[in-house]
């Protein structure tokens, strides 16, 4: 895009940067911002169901579908209120955050072949490392609050999160090492055609992987029955116990957000990414099925595919969270360090065994692609490509790997 | 630690140089079921210390009832454990009827089993719920208010009240049940007792209820006794005490030819196990896990006492017989009588100068000894074990400050 206008219409190219960086910010921020309004509707209605209710059934018609709206207006006119004690700058910062927190995520998660704000070749660890970021603002919300229900709650979600960052890390390596690279585009390039090639049917380890990482991301972003920052039985509210108003939204929105964010992730490194489980328009013929030169028309069903993809996702949190009961904080930690750590490692290795036997998997694996393997370490190990555009492939082998087993 | 422990409490909350923080739980906390304060010593996660403080709730009931005739102080014993009220009802009047040696007739003796056994199931039904909300989760709670509403409609049926009844009064009831009611208590049975398996899924075996509540707060009959634990809290414990079989004859009388059998652990087993789910591995008698469990019990037998009831009602003919004079003389003297009620055995005192009104009233709460023992089951547990523990036990804070 920014090319275009700097090519084409002779624009300078800060400007066209800068313009195109706005625009990218400004959908990504109504992607965040709408799917939070429609989620917290959605969970209002769900836990109505589940719990034998109604839900919001006035606002905006029969199934109330502006309520979030409306609790939205009457936060921004809710009274802005303090804590004495409170520390200003940083309880006033601390929302800000974690939202930002949130919404950079976004930046590098594409939502369908290229649809993304900024194509990263890091983009897995860059999305991991932004996500954990979110954890700040809790702990500087606690502080700063002056109240010791909030500390309890920011240092819960300090040791919650900072611990389960490491199987979490593990579970999104393993989707990485499929596929050969930190780029959440190839990831999810790799897995186009049918749902076998989805990377959680790629092996007995990948498929228990998944279900490690959605533990993780439950605990990761506080969602019952691992909600132990705010666990409203124990602490009030924990970390917002002294938030109101529009400040409160934005941890919300926060919530919400790195909900969908998680969702995301676990479709495109799992579930296929933007590829549905059937590739009709490859059957079609109207892509080759790498999608590299996909029309428009075909982004926009991908972009819905992986909208679904994510939003199971995050109906299933919701689902949790309004059946269990929350665990204490010493299970949380046993959890993390008994069970989720030692069997992601494990599946780990045991992906690792599965690529040096079975590149291709059971069905396709074939002597070739093993002998392929060889060829491509052997081939990179002697001739370094110095005009690499792609640092980091240099590190990964496997794109070699492909053009080789070609 | 023991000479930290020691000081002033004051010192500790404002000195920086111990690690131990005073962390008020309470009178408003969203667990402390009604307006129960709680302070907590706690180091990090760990509570090294708890003291409960009552009073909030105070509203001079028994100073009340020394000005007020007997039968007129039956709708202050509704706001006592105003989620059992007809309990408290009951329990007030057969201390009034015993000091007058009177004897209700034989309908409504059958009659207030059947009522004080719904209500009990009523009670139990938020004690469990609101155990669900305090461990963190929300869906059980309104499964079980979703029940006790049909129970309420049952009891507005007969009284017009749907929390403080007065039904029960001293000398009978209020008035009979309405036409058809008998028909609708048993259709609300009929549908409830299948509910009572998706309270078992969902709590009673579920694992992470289960890690939560196995093995905290474990409550040994010793201390159970020492501190006067009554009720499903006592009966956690393994201590096979029920008023309804063990009490006074006045009220023994009442349960005459009633089958049932005490909700408590007898050798590893309670009774007619195999219908329950099994006890998990990790749970120890006394513990949160048992005393959860013997009400889920408790609820089942109450189904079972009301059945039985219906039949006896049915059975009998004659009337139900007028409740006593409103400013009935009481005989000089003096009158304590215990009954089982949901949270325990509830104790009413009253003694009379033999004028209508009684000289002194007092009322021995079940909760409020409950509730004593918990320092000693939340010394050394996690912040998030309080609420489990003082969950188990059941508070109703109206109940424990009168």
């Amino acid at each position: 895009m920014a090319e275009f206008l700097i090519e084409t219409m002779g624009f300078p190219a800060w400007l066209s940067w800068t313009a195109i960086a706005g625009l990218s910010a400004f959908l990504i921020l109504n992607v965040i911002a709408g799917g939070a309004l429609v989620f917290i509707w959605a969970e209002r209605k769900i836990a109505a169901r589940i719990q034998d209710r109604l839900g919001p059934t006035r606002t905006g018609g029969r199934f109330g579908w502006l309520q979030s709206l409306a609790d939205g207006i009457k936060l921004l006119a809710k009274e802005d209120l303090m804590p004495d004690g409170a520390d200003a700058l940083l309880f006033r910062i601390a929302p800000y955050v974690s939202f930002c927190a949130s919404f950079c995520a976004f930046i590098a998660l594409p939502f369908a072949f290229d649809v993304v704000g900024q194509r990263l070749n890091v983009g897995v660890f860059f999305v991991v490392a932004v996500l954990g970021l979110e954890v700040f603002g809790v702990i500087l919300a606690g502080y700063a609050s002056a109240s010791k229900w909030s500390l309890f709650g920011a240092m819960r979600e300090a040791a919650q999160v900072v611990s389960y960052e490491v199987p979490l890390g593990m579970c999104v390596v393993v989707p990485v090492m499929l596929a050969g690279s930190m780029d959440l585009v190839t990831i999810g390039e790799k897995q186009a055609g049918w749902a076998s090639n989805w990377f959680i049917f790629h092996d007995p380890f990948t498929f228990i992987i998944f279900w490690v990482y959605y533990t993780c991301a439950l605990a990761s972003v506080n969602r019952a029955p691992f909600d132990l920052a705010e666990a409203e039985s124990e602490l009030v509210a924990g970390f917002h116990t002294e938030y109101s108003g529009l400040r409160w939204s934005f941890f919300f929105m926060a919530e919400y957000g790195s909900m969908f964010l998680v969702s995301a992730l676990a479709a495109i490194l799992f579930l296929g990414a933007w590829n549905g489980p059937i590739p009709v328009s490859q059957l079609l013929g109207l892509s080759d099925g790498m999608a590299a030169n996909a029309p428009y028309a075909l982004r926009l069903l991908g972009c819905i595919n992986l909208f679904l993809k994510a939003t199971a996702g995050v109906l299933v949190m919701m689902w949790i969270r309004w059946t269990l009961p929350r665990l204490r904080i010493d299970q949380v930690m046993t959890t993390c360090l008994k069970y989720c750590t030692p069997i992601a490692a494990a599946m780990f290795a045991g992906v690792m065994l599965w690529q040096l036997f079975l590149p291709g998997g059971l069905i396709a694996g074939s002597f070739q692609n093993a002998a392929g393997v060889r060829e491509g370490w052997l081939e990179q190990s002697n001739n370094q490509d110095p005009d690499n555009e792609d640092a980091l492939s240099d590190i990964l082998p496997s794109r070699r790997i492909v053009e080789v087993s070609r | 630690m023991s000479q930290i422990l020691d000081e002033d409490q004051r010192i500790i909350e404002f000195d920086v140089r111990t690690d131990e923080m005073l962390v008020n739980m309470g009178p408003q906390h969203p667990s402390t079921h009604g307006v129960l304060r709680l302070v907590l010593r706690t180091d990090g996660e760990i509570v090294s210390e708890m003291e409960p403080h009552i009073g909030y709730l105070h509203r001079c009931a028994e100073k009340i009832g020394e000005n007020l005739t007997a039968r007129q102080w039956i709708p202050y014993t509704d706001r006592m454990d105003y989620l059992a009220a007809m309990n408290m009802n009951l329990g007030w009047a057969l201390t009034v009827e015993k000091l007058l040696r009177y004897q209700v007739s034989e309908k409504a003796r059958h009659l207030r089993v059947l009522i004080t056994e719904l209500n009990r199931i009523a009670s139990h039904l938020v004690g469990m719920g609101a155990y669900g909300l305090d461990l963190g989760t929300f869906s059980p709670f309104l499964y079980a208010f979703r029940e006790r509403e049909k129970l309420l409609d049952l009891f507005e049926e007969v009284c017009g009240a749907r929390l403080t009844y007065s039904y029960i009064t001293v000398g009978g009831m209020t008035a009979d049940l309405p036409p058809g009611w008998l028909q609708r208590c048993e259709a609300f049975l009929d549908q409830f007792e299948p509910v009572i398996r998706e309270y078992h899924t969902l709590l009673t075996t579920n694992a992470i209820f289960v890690k939560r509540t196995a093995n905290i707060g474990v409550l040994s009959p010793e201390m159970a006794i020492d501190y006067g634990c009554t009720g499903p809290v006592l009966r956690g414990s393994g201590v096979d005490i029920d008023l309804r079989r063990d009490g006074e004859s006045i009220y023994t009388a009442m349960y005459d030819g009633y089958a049932f059998e005490v909700a408590v652990m007898k050798n590893g087993h309670y009774p007619r196990d195999h219908e329950y789910p099994a006890v998990p591995r990790d749970a120890v008698l006394g513990d949160c896990w048992h005393r959860f469990f013997v009400r889920m019990l408790e609820v089942v037998q109450s189904m079972d006492l009301v059945r039985q009831s219906i039949d006896r009602y049915s059975q009998c003919k004659g009337p139900l017989g007028e409740p006593l004079k409103l400013a009935e003389k009481l005989p000089a003297g003096d009158a304590y009588l215990e009954t089982e009620c949901p949270k325990g055995q509830m104790g009413f005192y009253l003694v009379s100068d033999g004028t209508s009104i009684p000289w002194r009233v007092r009322a021995r709460s079940s909760a409020f000894s409950n509730l004593a023992v918990s320092p000693e089951l939340c010394r050394g547990c996690l912040i998030a074990d309080v609420p489990a523990v003082i969950g188990s036990l059941d508070v109703v804070m109206g109940e424990i400050d009168r």
